[in-house]
């Protein structure tokens, strides 16, 4: 076990998140049991009123986990020094068998939370709410996602014990050990390229026709998952080594160093955004409902998907400038 | 440009509803300012101690080799020097000359050092920053020490060392090895430890091994090493007086959710006012947000400006002893000023993320008046 | 058109102090009308004004707006319409103290996106019409109940209601004062907007203003006062 302020911060948030969120999912079970909207009785008005508390916690939580998601990693990376052959974050998560599934169930849990408040923001807006019973079951699965991630965190930090020999981020992500992450690092530079450039298209053209007939949101959403996830193989395969300058570099954490101006903030920010949004616009076009919500879906639906076109295309740009406007040049 | 409008609404309707209530406001933001002052004092101080260390550790030798008698730290011949030099990996050794000196008059420890090159006359020292400043009288100029036999010597000093770290220069006096040896006592032919270089990085575990093995009664101390342990310690020492500080910030927070259940009358009322004239729940929220948003901003600015005039100029002199953990004589020093958005990311996780989710309940509770209360009064 | 179809409301429903302030009331109130809502205190008609005004939901029964069911509407929604619909004069004037009449004036705004600058204008010449422009700027609890009452009527109509809804008004006024709040009624109603009174004020309920007069009695509808 190590102490420092960071980790009793993140610690400490993680159990208070989870306490909120244990305290919104009892809710949640009263309102999947109780729930009325055509009675005035006073127990359903109570109700009623729950939600509110319930929505801003949500919206409280989303900007906390991705707040923690990146205090994580960076606390990874200032503990470095503590671990013998850790060079980065990229090392001090591999202490033990915690950090990564941490590290994996933090960005799944906001990609979800992010999920949750798009569904949410869209019932609000019809007057029946009409998807009260789904999204409070989402709750549930939320709920359990965050706990799990609270539990892994402290594993996380529980186990740590400094001075432990470990890889560092250039033996885990070099390509010559048996790893999942030293398999993207292996893979072909060029073949990922063109899986990056196909899906990243492929993405923005179904956005197109989202946008214009309003039809194939599901597929977008489908889409814009699956280009997240080639997108953060991509930048550990071939968009790192760009900004690094150095072609056996391609640890996906230091980006966020000062030395190379923070680059990864934007780089990840744009990805999360584009894949929360993609995913939300999927979900929309999943759900089917009363005349209520297919009045609403349509406006919100084009509006989310411009914001994930617009992430997938602004993080395209940037891991292309270094390619193009760059000096270095990954050898084949 | 609505949702923009709505927002300028709130922020202008809640500025002005902090105003009215300034008094009981104040009260808040100054015990919420004080929890920051105390935490951010804490982070920049151990991060900067933490900082000034690998400053210094990046400048020391990458291998040290001290010679224990008894389990304990004692004089190493000169003679080992000659015997490490033949281990291969070994490009360089040096055996160093330092110790403490403690001086009477100003009760103070001073750090003196024989640096590998001394330029001056064997009659004069250099000294660091804090020296001449804690040293009291001179004596027609120069500083009075006393030799490990009893006898005086006068000493000129000639220039004070400004570079570096001042961690480590501040107590600092540098002079040459005769005269070291002269206040010291340390007899020719042995020095306080030796220096290895060791080019290749990798190589340099093997080095010690051989070390230790060619002479078993010395201890090689790689750099890292040293380094590992001042990261941990000082970490360690954050996260202590954090926790300690714990029932602090716990109060605070207790503090805080009384203040925010505990609203009074005359605020009901309000909240009460706006829901019935057209004010939806969500409006009441949005508004205790930007609340608590201008209510924290300020608090951590407040708290965390306050603490960084704290560390960085007047030496974090609330607790400075539990944290610096050397020697409480030590001589005042000065640590260069730095703050990184990760420290300011792990203050604002302590304090106002909690301090956030813990208000939302009671802010709820009032923002779900009924509407028509209002009628009912 | 307001329609209501048995409408029951009942307070702390399952405690010892449960209490049924409305008991089935059906009742069709007309726009573009002033009507009174008479009787003694307790007999529900605050409460009736409230469901009306889409200020809490009934227990049971419906409630159409111009044909538009709100008794299900949910807060989120019914505050909408509300604050597009209806404008409030409350009978202790609730005003927020500490703040100017301006300010005062412009809350219900606040939350409908309107730019600053418009709705400080339509405030000022609603205070302008009412006759208490130049009281802008003092700060409410340093005016006379009858100037209070003016600033609760300037703020009931800050976002431009068809229905305004006035419960006791005259409560607190003098016999003068009353006529004079009559007559700014007279001027809504020629201006074609509704007014819905509670009150049981004869000053009011015999003006010539009023459209109709509803009688009420332990939460029931009854045809005459008498």
């Amino acid at each position: 076990m190590i102490i420092n302020p960071a980790i009793i911060a993140l610690v400490g948030g993680s159990l208070l998140i989870t306490a909120f969120a244990l305290y919104a999912l009892a809710t949640a079970l009263r309102i999947l049991r109780h729930w009325d909207i055509r009675s005035g009785s006073e127990g359903q008005l109570a109700l009623e009123r729950k939600t509110y508390l319930i929505s801003t916690i949500f919206a409280y939580l989303l900007g906390f986990e991705l707040f923690s998601l990146f205090l994580f990693v960076f606390t990874a990376e200032h503990m470095h020094g503590l671990f013998v052959g850790a060079m980065c974050a990229a090392g001090s998560l591999g202490v033990n068998d915690y950090g990564y599934p941490t590290l994996i169930l933090k960005t799944v849990t906001f990609m979800f939370c992010g999920v949750w408040v798009i569904v949410n923001h869209t019932d609000n807006r019809c007057s029946d709410y009409p998807l009260i019973r789904p999204k409070y079951r989402l709750l549930i699965l939320l709920t359990v996602l965050m706990g799990l991630g609270t539990f892994l965190q402290t594993g996380y930090f529980a186990g740590l014990r400094a001075d432990v020999i470990t890889s560092c981020c250039g033996t885990l992500f070099s390509g010559d050990t048996e790893s999942i992450a030293a398999g993207i690092a292996g893979l072909p530079a060029g073949a990922t390229r063109i899986a990056f450039y196909l899906t990243v298209i492929l993405t923005l053209r179904v956005g197109i026709h989202v946008l214009v007939t309003g039809r194939g949101a599901g597929a977008f959403g489908l889409l814009a998952g699956m280009t997240t996830v080639v997108s953060l193989i991509a930048l550990i395969s071939f968009i790192a080594p760009y900004y690094y300058e150095l072609p056996t570099h391609h640890c996906p954490f230091c980006l966020l160093q000062e030395d190379y101006n923070y680059i990864g903030y934007p780089l990840y920010l744009s990805l999360f955004t584009a894949g929360v949004t993609g995913a939300g616009t999927g979900v929309l076009g999943l759900l089917k409902g009363p005349p209520s919500l297919e009045a609403v879906i349509p406006s919100l639906q084009r509006r989310l998907c411009l914001f994930s076109m617009a992430g997938f295309a602004i993080f395209t740009l940037m891991a292309t400038w270094p390619m193009v406007f760059g000096d270095f040049v990954l050898g084949s | 440009m609505k949702w923009i409008e709505r927002q300028r609404a709130f922020m202008d309707y809640t500025l002005s509803s902090l105003w009215r209530r300034k008094l009981r406001n104040l009260a808040l933001l100054m015990v919420y300012t004080l929890v920051i002052f105390l935490l951010s004092s804490v982070i920049f101080f151990t991060d900067a101690l933490r900082k000034e260390a690998a400053a210094v550790l990046e400048a020391g030798p990458e291998m040290i080799v001290q010679r224990t008698v008894g389990g304990r730290h004692s004089l190493i011949p000169v003679a080992y020097a000659e015997r490490i030099e033949r281990i291969r990996g070994a490009s360089s050794v040096r055996p160093r000359l330092w110790g403490y000196y403690y001086h009477q008059a100003s009760r103070t420890n001073y750090t003196i050092l024989v640096p590998e090159t001394f330029s001056g006359p064997d009659d004069t020292v250099q000294t660091g920053g804090g020296v001449l400043r804690t040293w009291g009288a001179l004596w027609d100029g120069r500083m009075y020490f006393r030799t490990h036999d009893g006898n005086s010597l006068f000493l000129l000093p000639t220039s004070a060392m400004s570079d570096g770290a001042d961690l480590v220069t501040a107590d600092l006096i540098l002079m040459s090895e005769p005269t070291f040896r002269k206040i010291s006592g340390v007899p020719e032919g042995h020095a306080t430890d030796l220096v290895v270089r060791v080019r290749n990085e990798r190589e340099r575990p093997t080095v010690a091994e051989k070390i230790v093995r060619e002479l078993p009664d010395t201890r090689p101390i790689l750099r890292e090493e040293i380094a590992r342990t001042y990261a941990a310690i000082f970490d360690w020492r954050a996260g202590y007086v954090v926790v300690l500080l714990g029932s602090a910030v716990l109060a605070f927070f207790i503090f805080a959710w009384d203040k925010a259940t505990g609203l009074s009358a005359e605020e009901k009322t309000e909240i009460g006012i706006l829901k019935g004239i057209g004010w939806d729940t969500s409006d009441v929220l949005m508004m205790k947000f930007w609340e608590g948003a201008v209510v924290s901003v300020s608090a951590f600015a407040l708290g965390a400006i306050t603490g960084y005039v704290h560390v960085y100029f007047a030496s974090a002199s609330l607790f400075e002893h539990a944290l610096k953990g050397w020697s409480i004589l030590y001589p005042k020093f000065t640590l260069r000023p730095q703050v990184s958005a990760y420290q300011l990311a792990v203050l604002f996780f302590l304090t106002v993320v909690p301090y956030t989710l813990l208000t939302v309940v009671p802010t709820w509770k009032v923002a779900v008046t009924d509407p028509d209360a209002v009628m009912r009064r | 058109m307001i329609r209501l179809a048995s409408i029951t409301k009942t307070f702390n429903a399952g405690q010892p102090n449960e209490f049924q302030a409305l008991k089935g009331i059906d009742l069709e109130v007309a726009l573009d009308a002033v009507s009174v809502f008479a009787g003694p205190s307790g007999s529900g008609k605050t409460t009736l004004l409230s469901l009306l005004g889409c200020m809490s939901r009934p227990t049971s029964g419906r409630i159409w707006l111009e044909g538009r069911e709100i008794t299900s509407l949910p807060e989120r929604f019914a505050v909408r319409i509300r604050r597009e619909t209806f404008g409030f004069i409350f009978q202790n004037y609730n005003l927020v103290k500490g703040i100017t009449v301006l300010e005062n004036t412009m809350l219900p705004a606040y939350p409908t996106g309107v730019s600053h600058r418009s709705v400080r204008d339509r405030a000022l010449s609603l205070l302008e019409g009412l006759g208490i422009a130049s009281k802008a700027g003092q700060h409410v609890e340093n005016l006379s109940g009858g100037e209070q009452q003016r600033v609760a009527i300037a703020r009931a109509l800050i976002n431009d209601p068809a229905i305004i809804i006035a419960d006791e008004p005259t409560a607190h006024l003098d016999s003068s004062l009353a006529r004079r709040l009559l007559e700014i009624f007279g001027g809504f109603r020629r201006e074609g907007k509704t007014i819905l009174i509670a009150c049981h004020d004869p000053l009011i309920i015999e003006s010539p203003v009023v459209d109709r007069v509803v009688f009420m009695r332990d939460g029931r509808i009854v045809p005459h006062d008498h």
